[in-house]
């Protein structure tokens, strides 16, 4: 890939962009921006307007206002340009059932634009990257979902196009499925910028270098999957495990200035079980077991709490909920 | 041009690779076979003062044919393609609303006439048992040919249009062959009140199929007959562009 800088030469760049069905609006002004090279998840729940964002940066939809570029050409008014740069696997991954895996993906080829050399050299290449060359000349409605959905990641990669969308690439496939698909998008993020949809999140944590959340047609992050955990790391609290009164426990929680909430509970034997929230995010582990060892109570659990993405997006599409 | 010529041939094909495409075959040269058979009757072992070129389309079974075999052919262009969702992997390549259309069109009459092909034998079949040089004309075989060929372009336009507006292939196939029918039925209507020469019964005069076609089976090829349909199928590949486009904006 080119090796632009980020900024002055990003892959997609949307502006204000609004689409409304029937007088619903299923995106609102969106604004984001998206460096090359990267793997992009579109993250939100079910009619959250990933899929629509989707089809307009492909050209399949018009947007009802606002501009959006692909690879720098107007998805408007230079969508003929913006289609070569881009392959696109729509939800569900429709292909033509009637069709053999060979004949079919020469046949993407050809539509695509490559001539007929250039279309059998690729059609060998995506074969051989995608491992279909044991189901080369079976009929597509006879493939497990697994195969469809490598015969549908070939299909969009078969013009080396420079962005690939794919929408919920992996779902309804088996856990042993969804790693090796996994594993394909990976690589093919090594070479081509990726933008992927789902509204899982293990999903896009692990493949994804940059995360768009997605809620009622607005987005709400746009960030790397660190940097959103990051900011939400002054929440952290830490759990401890001490040996020693209730009484002792609370007047200690009391005097630590750091400390902004504490609860405490009774644990197995000797032992309460206290949650601490901080103050203003510090860490508070090395001062827990500094008194424990000043005050000679035996500690045996020390632990900080990590948030997972999944905190995140319960956070943010829904920030009345408290965690 | 090239992406033309890759769709028309999927959509040829597309055809040959179900039950579909060899049952409408089929269903054309049952029903189409019977007519030859009611005309051979007709004309066997008595004189009779109509042409086999005219009395062939005179049949309910020729009408029959014509009437349903275009929206049965055309009803999955669009809609099927549009409810298992391979109308966004094609419209997202870059191919224009227009090559499609037209793709669609050419490789859905392309079928129509390949399923008439057979009908071609019929007049040698009847000259071989005629023993008459004069029984069939090879103009009037010509023309009635064109005949039904340019019914056959604008039946498959307007199965093109029906079936971009639906994602169902029944529905399609229905809107179709209703608007045909009903166009056709003007045509008796027209021939309803032959006293009568009003001035909406002159225009049905100029829509009826039926007058056009006996033109056509008599051997004579009429401009207007001509310029009627192929502005038809214009008309119709038009809408179905628009409403292919209609995504966009809708």
């Amino acid at each position: 890939m080119t090796d632009l800088h980020p900024d002055a030469n990003p892959m997609i760049e949307v502006q204000n962009l609004t689409k409304y069905y029937g007088g619903k609006a299923a995106i609102h002004d969106l604004c984001f921006s998206v460096p090359r090279g990267e793997i992009i998840g579109f993250l939100g729940p079910n009619g959250a307007g990933k899929s629509t964002t989707m089809r307009i940066l492909a050209g399949y939809l018009s947007a009802s206002g606002g501009t959006a570029r692909v690879a720098g050409f107007d998805v408007a008014r230079e969508s003929d340009m913006v289609r070569r740069q881009v392959g696109f696997m729509p939800e569900n991954n429709p292909l033509h059932e009637d069709m053999r895996v060979r004949e079919y993906l020469k046949f993407r080829a050809r539509l695509k634009g490559l001539n007929t050399q250039k279309s059998r050299a690729r059609t060998e290449d995506v074969v051989e990257q995608f491992a279909l060359g044991d189901v080369r000349n079976r009929m597509i409605g006879e493939l497990s979902k697994g195969f469809r959905q490598r015969v549908g990641l070939a299909d969009a990669l078969i013009h080396e196009p420079e962005l690939l969308i794919l929408d919920e690439p992996t779902i309804g496939l088996d856990p042993h499925q969804i790693r090796i698909v996994r594993q394909h998008i990976k690589s093919m993020g090594k070479h081509h910028t990726v933008l992927i949809s789902s509204h899982i999140l293990p999903e896009v944590e692990v493949t994804c270098t940059r995360l768009l959340i997605f809620h009622e047609g607005n987005i709400l992050a746009n960030d790397t999957p660190n940097a959103l955990e990051n900011a939400l790391e002054g929440r952290h609290r830490i759990t401890v495990e001490l040996n020693a009164s209730q009484e002792d426990l609370a007047q200690a929680w009391e005097e630590m200035a750091e400390v902004e909430h504490h609860r405490i509970l009774p644990a197995e034997g000797e032992f309460h079980r206290c949650a601490l929230t901080p103050r203003d995010g510090e860490d508070l582990r090395p001062r827990v077991s500094a008194l424990a060892r000043a005050r000679g109570w035996p500690l045996r659990e020390l632990t900080r709490e990590r948030h997972t993405l999944e905190d995140i997006f319960v956070h943010i599409t829904s920030p009345e909920e408290d965690f | 041009m090239s992406v033309i010529l890759t769709l028309t041939r999927r959509e040829l094909a597309s055809h040959f690779l179900s039950l579909r495409g060899y049952v409408i075959m089929a269903g054309v040269q049952l029903l189409l076979g019977a007519s030859l058979l009611t005309v051979v009757y007709l004309l066997n072992g008595r004189a009779y003062d109509l042409p086999f070129t005219e009395k062939f389309p005179q049949t309910e079974f020729f009408w029959l044919v014509l009437l349903m075999v275009s929206p049965v052919i055309t009803m999955h262009t669009f809609a099927q393609e549009k409810s298992s969702g391979t109308f966004e992997t094609l419209m997202t390549t870059p191919v224009s609303d227009l090559q499609v259309v037209l793709a669609k069109f050419i490789g859905s009459y392309l079928f129509f006439l390949i399923a008439f092909l057979p009908t071609l034998l019929y007049p040698f079949i009847v000259k071989q048992y005629a023993h008459e040089a004069v029984a069939i004309d090879i103009g009037s075989v010509f023309s009635l040919g064109l005949g039904v060929g340019l019914f056959g372009a604008f039946f498959t336009a307007m199965g093109c249009f029906a079936s971009s507006l639906t994602r169902s292939q029944i529905v399609a196939a229905v809107l179709t062959f209703a608007a045909g029918t009903s166009l056709f039925i003007l045509g008796y209507i027209a021939d309803l009140r032959p006293s009568e020469m009003m001035w909406w019964h002159t225009s049905l005069q100029h829509v009826s199929m039926l007058r056009h076609m006996q033109d056509f089976s008599t051997g004579i090829i009429d401009s207007r007959h001509i310029v009627y349909y192929v502005s038809l199928t214009t008309v119709f590949l038009f809408a179905t562009v628009k409403s292919i486009e209609s995504r966009r904006w809708k």
